[in-house]
């Protein structure tokens, strides 16, 4: 077939660009275009090129705020996964309470996020708090106010009830997913409990533990409201992740250049540790 | 190695059974002798996989019991049993290669590292699929997968038996003649009680001295096939094994035996007495098409018919005839001149006539 060349067919391709520029493009080229100048007031605005970025990564502040927020995804992650296996192991096939069971799974994945942060701040206190009170009560120096662990306890204590049964949720939709055929031959080939998780039931869980474990990381990785709601940031600095940093930057002190270099920063980071992750998972399958 | 009992034994998936329908498996009773090589044969739906699951132990039987060496195992799991069943949907663990598949049953029976190895590559080498042993199982085709899945069920040395719920299915039919030679070696070689389920009766009697034929949740004939051949003991029987299937001839009762239409079916005196002494509705006689004479001039105790249709298939002749209102099947050599359309003479030698009331044989000796 003779190809027709014309050009104006490129107009198609329009109506897409459009849409793409507006609803990606733009907004992050506004944030580039923040990140290499220095805006003192309309008109008044100087090309630095990269010195924001510089300073920003060298910015003491910033890098403890970054450390803090590995730590905490790594947290999370680390405890929510296996937890939310074990929950979806344990739980009924069918029946009622199979049901009765996803509904209460559900309900914490339903509250926004600052009531859960509110939530937890009431739970958590000493006075009249169930949580806070009943430790204080048990003989434990309780005060998520106060100390940087019992902080860093709850406000991981509360993600994890939040949303380890979102990871639940996932495993247990790929269990059910696995035909009884194979337990059926699991048994008769006398494998263990350990045997079945390790050989039938894991490997076939892959895909959606490669979903919980990317959505968990990005989420936690940009946490918020949760912590912020709950300690707002504190004691000292000792629960500000890195997105309430990047907030007080940008709002609190209005230091545009520098949290736009940051946020830049922090999309590449969580892109590439995903990409990381996902890489790491399919090509530990395909070396096998 | 065991023997295997069933004792008044039967099924149903419902949970408050109340006509005989409802049960998969209706009371029976059946001994599966130590190191015995059975075929349990019978349609899809009879059954034969319910009674191969309550042996292995995957399902509770809803009465009866089910007895290894003497023991009672119903309350046993299938790791407890110490069993061994390969699936008619080939069930490979496709994160696992071929070697660790076939290792399975082995590491959980904590066998030692060496022993695995040389049992894997024994096993291997019996189903051809050597060179594909550190593949991943994932990628084999479907026939190499019912391979594998029966390699695992083999592989074990100590088990109480081997049970094969139709296993070679998807096997391409060389292959599987092989396969079933293999099989019979096996159990030659290491006397192990297997029961092979299936509806093939090639199958069933190539690998088996003994078929158990089962329709509608029953065993109706437990026997050698030459005993099933020629004393099929349930119209069943007669009808599903064979190749066409037995002549069955729905008849009444009359003064010098049985008859159909204007036909008269004389009877062994014997037979006529045991006949007397039931009182069903329900008789039927059966022959089967190879023993049914055929000959071009009449005879005294032969009956005319009309020839409606020959085929030819190779070796042998499928005659149909049209007797009063029945059609009967003949098996005749290649050599028998035969025309559609042409008289011929038909007759029953009284050796293989066989009476049926309500479904089952009456036998001489009772």
């Amino acid at each position: 077939m003779d190809k027709i060349p014309n050009n104006r067919a490129w107009w198609l391709v329009l109506p897409v660009f459009i849409l793409v520029a507006f609803s990606a493009l733009v907004p992050l080229m506004t944030v580039v275009n923040y990140s290499v100048q220095d805006i003192f007031g309309p008109g008044q605005a100087y090309f630095v090129g990269t010195e924001w970025f510089r300073e920003v990564l060298t910015n003491e502040r910033l890098q403890e705020s970054l450390i803090r927020q590995f730590v905490f995804s790594g947290a999370v992650l680390l405890i929510q996964i296996p937890l939310g296996i074990a929950v979806a192991l344990m739980m009924p096939k069918t029946g009622i309470k199979a049901s009765l069971c996803l509904i209460l799974l559900a309900i914490p994945l339903l509250i926004p996020w600052n009531v859960v942060g509110t939530i937890w701040q009431i739970f958590g206190r000493g006075d009249i708090g169930l949580f806070g009170w009943g430790l204080n009560e048990l003989g434990f120096d309780y005060n998520y106010t106060g100390d940087t662990g019992d902080a860093w306890f709850t406000v991981l204590l509360m993600d994890v009830w939040h949303w380890t049964p979102l990871v639940a949720l996932l495993c247990y939709s790929g269990l059910r997913a696995i035909p009884e055929a194979f337990y059926q031959a699991a048994e008769i080939d006398r494998a263990s409990k350990w045997a079945v998780f390790r050989y039938i039931q894991l490997p076939r869980l892959k895909n959606v533990l490669i979903i919980a474990v990317l959505l968990r990381f990005m989420d936690s990785f940009m946490i918020y409201t949760e912590p912020f709601v709950l300690t707002g940031g504190g004691p000292g600095s000792s629960t500000t992740f890195l997105s309430q940093t990047l907030t007080t930057m940008a709002i609190g002190q209005f230091d545009l250049g520098r949290a736009a270099a940051f946020s830049l920063i922090y999309f590449l980071i969580v892109l590439l540790v995903s990409w990381l992750f996902f890489t790491a998972i399919t090509h530990a399958d395909k070396k096998q | 190695m065991a023997e295997i009992q069933l004792k008044s034994l039967a099924h149903s998936y419902s949970s408050t059974p109340s006509d005989p329908a409802d049960y998969a498996i209706r009371q029976l009773d059946h001994v599966w002798e130590r190191g015995g090589a059975y075929a349990l044969l019978g349609p899809s739906g009879c059954g034969k996989s319910t009674m191969l699951n309550i042996i292995s132990g995957l399902v509770q039987p809803s009465e009866g019991e089910v007895l290894f060496d003497g023991r009672r195992v119903n309350e046993m799991s299938p790791r407890e049993r110490n069993i061994a069943q390969v699936f008619q949907f080939p069930v490979v663990y496709d994160s696992m290669t071929v070697y660790d598949n076939l290792a399975f049953p082995l590491k959980n029976n904590k066998m030692a590292g060496s022993r695995i190895k040389a049992r894997v590559h024994e096993i291997a080498e019996v189903l051809e699929i050597e060179d594909k042993l550190y593949r991943k199982a994932k990628n084999l085709t479907a026939d190499e997968k019912q391979k594998v899945s029966m390699g695992r069920g083999l592989v074990r040395e100590d088990v109480s038996a081997i049970l094969f719920d139709e296993p070679l299915t998807v096997i391409d039919p060389q292959l599987k003649w092989r396969l079933r030679r293999k099989l019979k070696q096996i159990h030659e070689q290491f006397d192990i009680t297997m029961v092979y389920v299936t509806h093939d009766q090639l199958e069933a009697s190539t690998f088996a001295d003994k078929i158990a034929v089962m329709y509608d949740g029953q065993i109706v004939q437990f026997g050698t096939p030459t005993e099933l051949f020629e004393q099929p003991n349930h119209t069943f029987v007669g009808f599903f094994i064979g190749s066409p299937g037995m002549n069955l001839i729905e008849v009444k009762r009359c003064a010098e035996g049985v008859c159909f239409g204007t036909t008269v079916i004389p009877l062994e005196p014997w037979q006529i007495d045991r006949l007397e002494l039931m009182k069903s509705a329900n008789v039927k006689v059966g022959i089967r098409p190879e023993f049914v004479e055929l000959a071009r001039q009449p005879s005294d105790d032969a009956f005319e018919s009309e020839v409606l249709d020959v085929e030819d298939l190779g070796t042998y002749k499928i005659v149909t005839v049209q007797l009063g209102d029945e059609r009967l099947k003949v098996r005749q050599s290649e050599e028998f001149e035969v025309r559609v359309g042409g008289q011929i003479y038909v007759s029953f030698p009284r050796q293989w006539l066989k009476l049926y009331v309500d479904e089952f044989l009456v036998q001489e000796h009772q």
